[in-house]
C-alpha cells in the first residue's frame, strides 16, 4: 500500500481542479444564465415585453445547447476555447465548454422560476406605476429568489458531473483522476474514494442551496 | 373624477377561440368622493372594465378620463405617472411574499423614488391607519386574508391617490373579514376624500358601501344610478339584482290577489297595510319579500296576498299609486312573479 503516498497529492490536486473548474464556470453561468433566463421570460408572447421573434430565436439556441450531449459539445466548442483561453487542454480550458453547456440549462430553469411568479403580482406593480425593469427588479427576481437558488444549485451539481467528462479532453479533475488511477489501473478502491469525494461535494452544495432557499422563503 | 366614454375592449381571436368583446360601448361617470359599485355576473366584463380605468388594459376605442386627464391620450410614461394617483386593490391581495407588510407598503413609494426615511415613516402611518401597526414586520404568509387585504389597501393608499379601484376586494374573504374590510374602505373614503370604484359580484357588498351602482351584462351597462334612486324604481334590473323580487308560486291554490309593493323611505309598507286592512277590511298576509337598510334608507320588495271583499281594491290601488306608493297587482295567469324573480 505504499503507493498511497503517491496517490494522495494527485487526489488533492484533482479535487482542487474540480473545485476550480466548477467554481469559475458556475460563477460565469450565473452571470450569463440569469440574464438570459430573464430575457426569455420577458420576451415570451403575452409577457412584459413580447418579442416573439427574439423569443423563438433564443429558445432555439437554448434548446440546441441543452440537447447536445456534453461530450459532443466539448469537442464542438474546441475552436472557441482555443480562441478564448489559447489552449484546449487543462482545467482553465474546460471552463469554456462547461459554461457554454450550463448557461442554457440554467436559463431554462430561471425562465420557469420567473414564470411561476403570479401574474397578479406583476399587475399590481404595474398598477403602482412600475416600469418593466422595475417589475423585473422588484417583483420577479425577489419573489422567485428561493426557486432561483434551487435552480442554481441543480445547475452547479450538473456542472460537477459535466466536469468529470471534461477530464476526457485533458481538463483534469476528479473524473480524470478516477479514470486514470481507478479504471485504467484496476484500483476499485480509488474509484470508490473518488465517488465518495464527489458525493460529499454534491451533498454539501445541495444542503447549502436548500438551506439558503428555505431561509428566504416566507410563503 | 372617473369618466369613461363609449369604451370598447375587444380581445383578438386566439387559437381556436374567436375574438371576445369584453366591454362593449360603456360610458360611466363617477363623481369626486363617490363610492360607486359595478356589479354583474361573472364574465360580464367587470374586471376588464376596472382595468380600463388605469389602463392596465388599453381600450380598443373610447376615452378614459381620470381627475381631468385623458389617460387614453397620454404617452406610456405619463400613464405610469398617472397610475401613481390611482390606487388598486385586488381579489387575491397580490402582496409580495419576499417583503414584510411594511416593505409591501413601501413598494409603490420606492417606485416613485421616495427616500428611505420618508418611506418608513409613511408605511408606519399607513399601517396604523388600517389597524395593523403592530404587524409591520410580519410577512404576508403570517397574516390572515383580511389582514393581507388591509396591507394591500395601505399599499394602494401609499401614493396619496385620489381614486381607489377595488377588484373583487372582498371576494376571497370570509364574512367577518369582508365586513371589516368594507368598514375600512368606507372609513378611508371619508377620511381621505377618495373616489372609489368597486367591482363585485356580491350584491351585499354594494348594499353595504356604495352610493351608486352600475349593472353590467355581456359588456354593456344594463342599468345604473344612485342606490337611493334605483331602489325606488318599480322595474329596474339593478333593483331586482340588489333586492330580488320574492319568488312565490302565484297559483298555489290560495284565493285572493297578489300585490307587489316596492317599499321606500317615502312610501313605507305601513301606508299600504293601513289602506288594505284598515280601510278595506281585507285580510293581508306577507307572501314573500324583504326590507333592508341600504345607503341609509329603508328599501324592499314585498309580495302581499289580500283576501276578502276585493270589490273596492282597484280604486284603492289607484288612490295609493296617485299618492306615489309603488304597488301593483300581479295577474294570476301571467306567472310574472316567478319570471321577475328568476331573471336576475
Amino acid at each position: 500500500m505504499s503507493d498511497w503516498a503517491r496517490v494522495w497529492p494527485q487526489l488533492l490536486e484533482a479535487t482542487w481542479e474540480t473545485l476550480y473548474m466548477v467554481g469559475v464556470s458556475a460563477l460565469l453561468t450565473v452571470l450569463l444564465g440569469i440574464p438570459l433566463g430573464i430575457l426569455l421570460t420577458v420576451t415570451a408572447p403575452g409577457a412584459l415585453a413580447p418579442r416573439p421573434l427574439l423569443y423563438r430565436l433564443l429558445g432555439l439556441v437554448v434548446n440546441l445547447g441543452r440537447s447536445l450531449p456534453f461530450i459532443i459539445l466539448l469537442v464542438l466548442v474546441a475552436p472557441v476555447t482555443r480562441g478564448v483561453v489559447g489552449t484546449t487542454i487543462g482545467s482553465t480550458a474546460a471552463i469554456v465548454p462547461l459554461t457554454i453547456g450550463a448557461v442554457p440549462f440554467l436559463a431554462r430553469l430561471v425562465e420557469t422560476s420567473l414564470r411561476e411568479v403570479a401574474s397578479g403580482k406583476v399587475e399590481a406593480a404595474l398598477s403602482m406605476g412600475a416600469r418593466r425593469r422595475d417589475v423585473v427588479r422588484t417583483v420577479l427576481l425577489p419573489e422567485a429568489r428561493p426557486s432561483l437558488i434551487a435552480g442554481t444549485t441543480v445547475t452547479v451539481v450538473a456542472l460537477i458531473s459535466y466536469s468529470a467528462m471534461a477530464g476526457a479532453v485533458g481538463g483534469g479533475g476528479l473524473g480524470d483522476f478516477a479514470i486514470r488511477f481507478g479504471y485504467q489501473q484496476f484500483r476499485t478502491d480509488i474509484t470508490l474514494l473518488t465517488v465518495v469525494l464527489l458525493l460529499l461535494i454534491v451533498q454539501v452544495l445541495q444542503w447549502a442551496g436548500d438551506h439558503w432557499a428555505r431561509r428566504l422563503a416566507h410563503a | 373624477m372617473i369618466d369613461l366614454h363609449d369604451v370598447r375592449k375587444v380581445f383578438p381571436a386566439r387559437g381556436r377561440s374567436g375574438e371576445v368583446v369584453a366591454v362593449d360601448g360603456v360610458s360611466l361617470r363617477v363623481a369626486a368622493g363617490e363610492f360607486a359599485g359595478v356589479v354583474g355576473p361573472s364574465g360580464s366584463g367587470k374586471s376588464t372594465l376596472v382595468r380600463l380605468v388605469n389602463l392596465l388594459e388599453r381600450p380598443t376605442s373610447g376615452s378614459v378620463t381620470v381627475d381631468g386627464r385623458v389617460l387614453t391620450e397620454l404617452p406610456d410614461d405619463e400613464v405610469r405617472q398617472a397610475r401613481r394617483s390611482i390606487g388598486m386593490v385586488f381579489q387575491h391581495f397580490e402582496l409580495l411574499d419576499s417583503r414584510t407588510a411594511a416593505g409591501n407598503v413601501e413598494h409603490p413609494l420606492e417606485l416613485a423614488g421616495v427616500g428611505r426615511a420618508e418611506r418608513r415613516r409613511r408605511a408606519t402611518e399607513l399601517l396604523d391607519l388600517v389597524g395593523l401597526g403592530e404587524r409591520a414586520d410580519a410577512h404576508p404568509g403570517q397574516l390572515s386574508g383580511g389582514q393581507k387585504q388591509r396591507v394591500a389597501i395601505a399599499r394602494a393608499l401609499a401614493g396619496r391617490p385620489k381614486v381607489l379601484l377595488c377588484d373583487e376586494a372582498t371576494s376571497a374573504l370570509d364574512q367577518a373579514s369582508t365586513t371589516g374590510v368594507l368598514e375600512l374602505l368606507r372609513r378611508v373614503r371619508a377620511e381621505l376624500g377618495l373616489t372609489v370604484l368597486l367591482i363585485t359580484h356580491e350584491m351585499a357588498v354594494v348594499k353595504a358601501v356604495c352610493d351608486s351602482a352600475v349593472l353590467l351584462e355581456r359588456g354593456r351597462v344594463v342599468d345604473s344610478g344612485r342606490l337611493s334612486e334605483v331602489l325606488t324604481r318599480e322595474h329596474s334590473p339593478l333593483a331586482d339584482a340588489l333586492l330580488p323580487a320574492p319568488l312565490t308560486d302565484a297559483d298555489a291554490g290560495h284565493g285572493g290577489v297578489l300585490l307587489r309593493v316596492t317599499v321606500t323611505d317615502r312610501t313605507p309598507e305601513t301606508v299600504v297595510l293601513q289602506t288594505l286592512i284598515g280601510q278595506l277590511g281585507l285580510a293581508v298576509e306577507v307572501a314573500g319579500g324583504s326590507v333592508e337598510t341600504v345607503a341609509g334608507g329603508r328599501y324592499g320588495r314585498l309580495l302581499l296576498r289580500a283576501t276578502g271583499d276585493l270589490s273596492r281594491l282597484d280604486g284603492a290601488l289607484r288612490g295609493l299609486r296617485d299618492d306615489g306608493v309603488l304597488i301593483e297587482p300581479i295577474p294570476r295567469d301571467s306567472g310574472a312573479v316567478a319570471t321577475a324573480g328568476a331573471d336576475r
